[in-house]
């Protein structure tokens, strides 16, 4: 199983991610912002870091990375897409997920050891988890608060949309606690916090975050 | 030439942690009464010949797609004369 | 203004030159005259300024750093020594692992966030020219009082910066130190410290040779950042009296720097290049003149065909601008194509600005007329030698006769109890993950230990699971009170921290923070400084690969104390079996290493109750050696399940610090004098947790190496239970740990 990572310029966890899928048993394959083509993956990571610096917002560039089009397409039409930290801002961004990404409400970067509740087991990312499972993965960023109107956050919850929610104390200001969000279809996933960080012991809290690996390949063979 | 300004605010409900974070602070600069701050973006858009309403359009639509994220923010276009 | 060309200089020998406001004396002055034969243009006096200033060409500190290199142990682990832009160490399966300090302190005291910020961009630049892709950083910060104003201005910018630029090129923060005192108020030190990994191939080193070869620049445009920056901002200290300087600040584009990064290592894996340099104190004066110095013959630079970011910079300007981001490289012209190609793909500029050639000259030419013509050598690597006066500080022996028997001791359980809580809570040693949490450790993948841990640790090899560790310290109290013991133990302690996670302690690096070289009093610190920690460096047989130097931390007649801080980096084969300092589980045996003695001048103790004075310990390296020995075979044997070294505020705090990371607490029984047990500062001493089964070994190999090993306690229960003295439930232990410094910086910004 083929699961793309892209790079754009001053992605940092692209590496990170495709050691992850390694690690679940699948195969990462290399995919350049400004490539079209998506080189026959059956799914796409978006990975965390700083592309773009950041600049003017979040995402706000990369979202018009030319191997982004290709990945919208595959994505309405039902293709597996992850997004990451960065990559959730660029989902939003590109209009894939709603709502939109702020800055922490305290305006510090936060780097932490975060627990989540797993809201929703049938994405294609989350199968692999149990509805209401605790685990802990890293939270790492500045700009973390996800926001939207009422309208989208009484649809978010009233369709179950919500993937994973902070437990405890809010880090970032976020409405009503939200970590993730997936699509209507859910296939596409954006997380705030880092799962590819939380894969072994010896480098992260947890191996917590292996299972949203585990799950799309899973998802895919069958 | 032409320059036409752009600004850019979060949108009234979104909550603005810098602007807030500013009004904090300038009481302690001694400027007291202020009930409120809010941080924007501006940007100064230059192009040759007149700024006629087709160019102006043209800024909006760029205002749309990349200078404001219309989910949390809201623009403004002017000609600065 | 018309252009002050060689030809003009020719012609005019008399023209006033306002050398003196560029920093330089007359016999200096006299000296470039000798050089050329002629008087300087301005362009090159300009060079020679910036060059020769304190922070460029260490002429205060050559004569006494000449000790690194002639007291260096034989050891087959060094692959480049001190000279280079970084130390190269070799740590086995074929890996070469490449550290340096540095400093960045005036500009973080004039623009916390930038000064901070480019002082991370700088380090990590140098690590990136040695070739090596950069896997980690560590920030050992200074401060004023922690409750002082100009504190919560400088402390938060500082951190923010670091985090702000850290994070972006992706590099994980893995340790650092944080230590207040009032004589770095008007001196904040900001070291930056940066690992980088290779193979053994792939070492790059900064030299121009080949005639023929393309001299090219690349990375950011250029403006006018800190023009006369280095110059003006490290070889003049601040002066209350007069107005604040404000000199062009560099900023600093984490983006561009990540990019340049990925850019530089592709170009790297094809073999592009044959020199590399990148542009920091100095610019283009230095990258230029030390390229072609280092290298075989001489250079040529079309000035004009600088990509610049202001038109309105006028030569001088852009050979001293000190713009980020930037590299220069010397490249084979067959290989330029490809070498264009890469950074096209990654949108990073690049220009051919000159060629090397056989003329043993640098010169460098601006609309077609030559402004620079010298010989490379004189401007980089012949700079003044000074032989600066040093002698004793008048109060240095009344202030080592000043032992702290005047402070009342505590003696009760309950005042014993009291101090703990007061040492936990003092901003030396509160809880920092205020300023942590601020920094990405995760990055990369491949932390394996970060702060609070004794050393950071970082995994190099996925398969073989080989690592490094490295550590920063210094009690910079000790070192006031006897500088040459001071820095001996200074590198003890980062010996022994590396040590007791796990690592084989390889290879030394240092940033010597001191205040003005003008004074006798601080040369003296200096020199003693330098010649303690070459001294220990030949006798634990551990290189200094190399450092930075950084005088005129003084603010009028206040001197900065002396603070030497020493890194050290280990090497260790597996990091799976790495000692974490955290207590894990109930039911472990706590064992005590080393002798412990009545040590308290400079101790953490003593600074709470505003006391300096006493002779510090004296550092046993023998003992450490020996020490180490016992920590690195129980680690890679397994038998270890927690430990962490001693040293401020003792064993009580190093006792706390372990039981509170997993809130497993310890019921200890100690000896003695109770107060010297739980808070003396006696080096050489580290606590270990181990299970019983482990014990028969573990003593074993302790005996083998002569460590004496005291038996104290379990794990286990909600408490710190010191028998017959006090309990401290761990809650609030760690209450009044965490408290602190949201208390001091929250709300600041």
């Amino acid at each position: 199983m083929r699961i793309g990572v892209v790079t754009f310029p001053g992605s940092l966890d692209d590496r990170d991610a495709a050691r992850a899928i390694r690690m679940a048993g699948g195969e990462a394959v290399s995919l350049w912002h400004n490539d079209h083509s998506l080189n026959n993956v059956d799914g796409v990571v978006l990975p965390g870091g700083f592309s773009y610096g950041d600049y003017l917002r979040c995402g706000a560039i990369a979202r018009f990375a030319p191997i982004m089009s290709e990945i919208a397409i595959q994505a309405k039409a039902g293709m597996p897409l992850l997004g990451i930290c960065n990559g959730f801002q660029i989902l939003c961004e590109s209009h894939l997920l709603p709502g939109a990404l702020t800055r922490n409400s305290d305006l510090h970067f936060l780097c932490r050891d975060q627990e989540l509740i797993i809201e929703n087991n049938s994405t294609l990312w989350t199968s692999d988890y149990s509805v209401g499972q605790h685990i802990t993965i890293p939270l790492k960023n500045g700009e973390g608060s996800y926001q939207c109107d009422d309208q989208t956050l009484a649809m978010l919850e009233a369709e179950g949309r919500i993937v994973a929610r902070y437990a405890g104390e809010n880090p970032n200001g976020s409405r009503n606690s939200i970590a993730g969000i997936t699509n209507e279809r859910g296939n596409i996933v954006g997380l705030m916090p880092h799962p590819e960080h939380a894969i072994e012991n010896l480098t992260g809290p947890s191996e917590d975050g292996l299972a949203f690996f585990t799950s799309i390949l899973k998802k895919l063979v069958s | 030439m032409a320059r036409i300004i752009v600004e850019v605010m979060l949108k009234p409900e979104i909550l603005d942690p810098q602007g807030a974070a500013i009004a904090a602070a300038l009481p302690r600069l001694g400027f007291s009464d202020i009930t409120s701050v809010r941080q924007g973006k501006r940007f100064e858009i230059e192009f040759e010949g007149a700024a006629t309403p087709e160019k102006i359009a043209e800024v909006e639509r760029a205002a749309e797609l990349l200078l404001a994220n219309l989910v949390i923010e809201n623009y403004t276009v002017r000609v600065n004369e | 203004m018309t252009l002050d060309t060689v030809q003009a200089a020719g012609m005019d020998p008399d023209h006033e030159q306002p050398y003196s406001a560029l920093g330089l004396k007359e016999d200096e002055y006299l000296r470039i005259k000798e050089i050329l034969g002629r008087r300087p243009t301005s362009s090159e006096l300009a060079m020679y300024s910036v060059m020769w200033s304190e922070h460029c060409s260490y002429k205060s500190s050559k004569v006494h750093l000449r000790q690194f290199g002639e007291k260096q142990p034989k050891t087959d682990a060094l692959l480049v020594g001190i000279g280079e832009n970084a130390g190269v160490v070799d740590v086995g399966q074929g890996y070469a692992v490449t550290f340096k300090i540095e400093s960045h302190n005036h500009p973080s005291f004039v623009e916390p966030y930038q000064g901070a910020a480019t002082g991370v961009g700088g380090i990590v630049r140098d690590i990136l020219t040695m070739g090596a892709r950069p896997v980690a950083v560590m920030d050992p910060l200074r401060f004023g009082a922690a409750d002082a104003p100009d504190t919560k201005r400088v402390l938060p910018g500082v951190v923010a910066g670091i985090g702000g630029y850290g994070n972006c090129l992706g590099l994980p923060n893995i340790g650092g130190e944080i230590v207040f005192d009032p004589t770095y108020a008007g001196n904040p030190l900001v070291n930056a410290l940066c690992i980088g990994v290779m193979r053994h191939g792939d070492i790059k080193l900064a030299k121009a040779s080949g005639v023929g070869n393309l001299v090219v620049l690349f990375g950011a445009k250029t403006g006018g950042d800190g023009i006369g920056g280095v110059s003006v901002l490290a070889s003049e200290s601040f002066d209350a009296t007069r107005p604040s300087k404000r000199p062009s600040v560099q900023v600093g584009d984490p983006f561009v720097e990540k990019v340049l990064i990925e850019c530089c290592l592709e170009i790297f894996a094809e073999d592009l290049v044959i020199g590399i340099q990148d542009l920091g104190g100095a610019g283009l004066s230095c990258a230029t003149s030390e390229l072609a110095s280092a290298g075989t013959g001489g250079m040529h630079v079309v000035l004009d065909r600088v990509p610049l970011r202001d038109a309105t910079l006028v030569p001088e300007e852009i050979l001293m601008s000190e713009s980020q981001e930037r590299m220069c490289a010397v490249v084979e012209p067959v290989k330029l194509d490809r070498f264009l190609e890469i950074c096209s793909k990654w949108d990073v500029t690049a220009t051919v600005i000159g060629e090397v050639n056989d003329s043993t000259r640098l010169t460098v030419e601006w609309q077609n007329q030559i402004i620079v013509d010298v010989p490379p050598r004189t401007v980089a690597h012949e700079g003044p030698v000074y032989q600066r006066p040093f002698a004793e500080p008048a109060d240095q022996k009344q202030m080592q006769a000043d032992e702290p028997t005047s402070i009342v001791r505590p003696v009760t359980g309950e005042q014993l109890r009291q101090t703990l809580l007061d040492l936990i809570s003092s901003p030396n040693l509160a809880d920092k993950s205020w300023v942590t949490d601020q920094y990405d450790k995760y990055v990369q993948g491949n932390t394996v230990l970060a702060q609070p841990e004794d050393s950071g640790m970082i995994r190099i090899d996925e398969e073989t699971g080989l690592g490094v560790a490295v550590s920063t310290d210094v009690n910079a109290r000790w070192c006031r009170l006897d500088p040459y013991e001071g820095a001996r133990l200074a590198l003890a302690e980062s010996y022994r921290n590396v040590a007791t996670t796990g690592a084989k302690p390889l290879a030394v690096t240092n940033c010597l923070n001191f205040g003005s070289p003008e004074d006798p009093a601080v040369m003296w610190q200096f020199e003693r400084a330098v010649t303690g920690l070459a001294d220990a460096c030949l006798e634990l047989g551990l290189p200094v690969t190399g450092g930075n130097v950084s005088f005129y931390n003084q603010t009028g007649e206040v001197a900065i104390l002396p603070t030497p801080v020493v890194g050290v980096l280990g090497v260790i084969a597996d990091v799976e079996k790495r000692t974490p300092m955290a207590f894990s589980e109930s039911g472990l045996e706590l064992y005590l290493l080393g002798e412990t003695r009545n040590d308290f001048a400079g101790s953490e103790w003593a600074n709470i109750h505003g006391h300096l004075g006493g002779m510090p310990p004296r550092a046993d390296l023998d003992h450490e050696r020996r020490l180490a020995n016992v920590l690195i075979s129980a680690g890679g044997e397994g038998i270890l399940a927690a430990a962490h070294d001693l040293s401020d505020g003792g064993l009580a705090v190093t006792l706390a610090e372990m039981s509170m990371k997993k809130m497993v607490g310890a019921n200890i029984s100690i000896e003695g004098d109770p107060f010297i047990a739980l808070f003396s500062e006696t080096p050489g001493r580290v606590l270990v947790a181990l299970t019983k089964q482990n014990s028969e070994k573990f003593l074993a190999l302790a005996k083998a190496e002569q460590i004496s090993v005291k038996h104290l306690g379990t794990t286990g229960g909600p408490a710190l239970v010191v028998t017959d003295q006090f309990v401290i439930p761990l809650d609030l232990l760690k209450t009044t740990h965490q408290e602190t410094f949201p208390a001091l910086f929250s709300g600041s910004r």
